[in-house]
């Protein structure tokens, strides 16, 4: 595995090195894209002043606001779904053909109907990430094993009790696959619809900076959100293979 | 494959259901912010006829078609070149699964500053959203085609090219569909959300610029043409997969 991971780091530091040699012979002209390492003295500069504090925060609240969202309504959906075999059925394809569908281009429907505050962004977000959640708590319910729910049924526990102290635990790695999902889509629809059409959040900072042919401010903020991002990401891959690793799944 | 009443049942019944709730909303809501089913159906039929509408669909179609094609082609270069190479396979495969999850559109700034505002940078975007899956499912299918095949074409003396063209391809068509499938859907994501920034035709452009205009008739019947042609198209593609699957 360690030599792997050396030869990815090698990898990408080989493709900056590359991107900053043309940026500095001018290939890529600084119009377009200045040097890699001017990219991150900027970004050092620009976090350290502050002045994008309240966007980042803004930025976050509102992912955590549907993140937080998705997974309740998601997973309560779930369960709920789980126990109607018809209503199953019945939304299958909807669920199946669900990601097809371009859901930012809700958008500017929602702007009119909520205003451009933080609702239709959240909704966005919300709408992205909800369906994850539900399709893969829906996998993990499928799978707890039948012994489990026959133990419940003799200890003569009620649905709810059945769900939270059985059911739901025993999914807990499917699950989580879908809060990765909605972790990732609460971001991409916060910061997809803060770009598009916006008043804060670093999405619309990015926008506005491009707008204004400003690259010392741009470019920094795009490599802040991919951080952010793979960060975030990389934390919940780590944590879902632990998890699946521990029921001995993978 | 015979279906049974609930499966074909169910979902016009959902269907139905979800017609309900739009017309409630409008008579709820009003003619404010909302149109019923009715009329938005009505008026996407009255901008099909308009010839100011056409220039913009075309666009669309032509920056979605070349897309999907460089999305097409690009994964599945990349997929059958990091899944028979099995070192190349590992170093990069979690950079293009870390690609597919990070909000490509702050990187559309770079594309338009490198291909200039008009359809490139469109097609580039479509393309960036496109080619992830396609890559990673063609990846993951070369890899898994069964080493017997391969062994095969090894004791035939095939040149690589001809293992990849008579044994890698075919093997692993079932799961390549499936990956153009999902690059589909992508491209078409991504070409619509170009469009929805800095550009000045295209559907997205009609959205973006209808929302100034308060045109509600205009965003109603634009994001319903979308959704019904990503869910018709998508629903067509998963039907085929699913026979394509069945069938190995």
């Amino acid at each position: 595995m360690k030599p792997i991971f050396l030869l990815r780091l090698l990898v990408i530091a080989g493709f900056i090195g590359f991107v900053e040699a043309l940026c500095r012979i001018g290939i890529i002209d600084n119009f377009t894209m200045p040097p890699p390492s001017r990219i991150a003295a900027d970004l050092a500069r620009a976090l350290a002043s502050g002045k994008f504090n309240g966007p980042i925060r803004a930025t976050l609240l509102n992912a955590a606001l549907a993140f937080c969202l998705a997974v309740t309504v998601g997973i309560t959906a779930a369960v709920v779904i789980h126990r109607l075999a018809a209503l199953r059925t019945s939304l299958d394809p909807f669920f199946a053909t669900y990601y097809a569908v371009p859901v930012l281009a809700f958008y500017p429907l929602l702007i009119i109907l909520f205003g451009l505050g933080s609702a239709p962004k959240v909704i966005i977000a919300f709408m992205l990430g909800v369906v994850a959640v539900i399709v893969n708590t829906l996998n993990g319910l499928d799978r707890v094993p039948r012994v489990l729910l026959k133990s419940a049924r003799m200890a003569r526990m009620g649905w709810f009790a059945t769900a939270t102290q059985i059911t739901l635990p025993s999914a807990a790695p499917f699950v989580l696959t879908g809060v990765k999902f909605a972790v990732a889509y609460a971001l991409i629809g916060i910061i997809g619809s803060e770009f598009i059409m916006s008043t804060d959040g670093i999405g619309f900072e990015i926008a506005f900076a491009y707008n204004n042919f400003d690259n010392a401010t741009m470019y920094p903020l795009i490599v802040l959100v991919m951080i952010i991002s793979i960060i975030v990401n990389m934390l919940l891959s780590i944590w879902e293979k632990q998890l699946l690793e521990r029921r001995g799944l993978r | 494959m015979s279906l049974t009443r609930i499966e074909i049942l169910g979902p016009i019944l959902v269907s139905v259901a979800l017609l309900a709730i739009w017309q409630c909303a409008y008579w709820l809501i009003g003619d404010i912010a909302l149109r019923s089913p009715g009329q938005t159906v009505r008026f996407a039929g009255e901008l099909l006829s308009r010839p100011t509408f056409w220039p913009h669909l075309v666009e669309t179609a032509k920056a979605f078609v070349a897309a999907l094609a460089i999305a097409s082609l690009l994964g599945l270069t990349i997929g059958l070149l990091l899944g028979l190479g099995k070192t190349a396979g590992d170093v990069f495969e979690p950079m293009l699964i870390a690609l597919y999850s990070i909000p490509k559109v702050t990187l559309y700034p770079i594309l338009l500053l490198s291909f200039g505002l008009g359809l490139s940078a469109k097609i580039a975007f479509g393309a960036l959203h496109g080619f992830i899956p396609v890559a990673l499912f063609t990846m993951n299918a070369a890899r898994n085609v069964r080493p017997i095949f391969l062994k095969t074409g090894r004791v035939m003396k095939l040149s690589r090219w001809d293992v990849v063209r008579k044994i890698v391809f075919p093997a692993a068509l079932p799961e390549i569909f499936t990956g153009l499938r999902v690059g589909f859907s992508l491209t078409m994501i991504g070409t619509v959300l170009g469009e929805m920034f800095a550009s000045q035709r295209g559907l997205g452009y009609l959205l973006m610029n209808a929302i100034g205009l308060h045109h509600v008739d205009v965003i109603m019947a634009v994001t319903l043409m979308l959704v019904l042609f990503a869910a018709v198209i998508s629903f067509a593609l998963l039907a085929i997969d699913r026979h394509l699957h069945k069938r190995f």
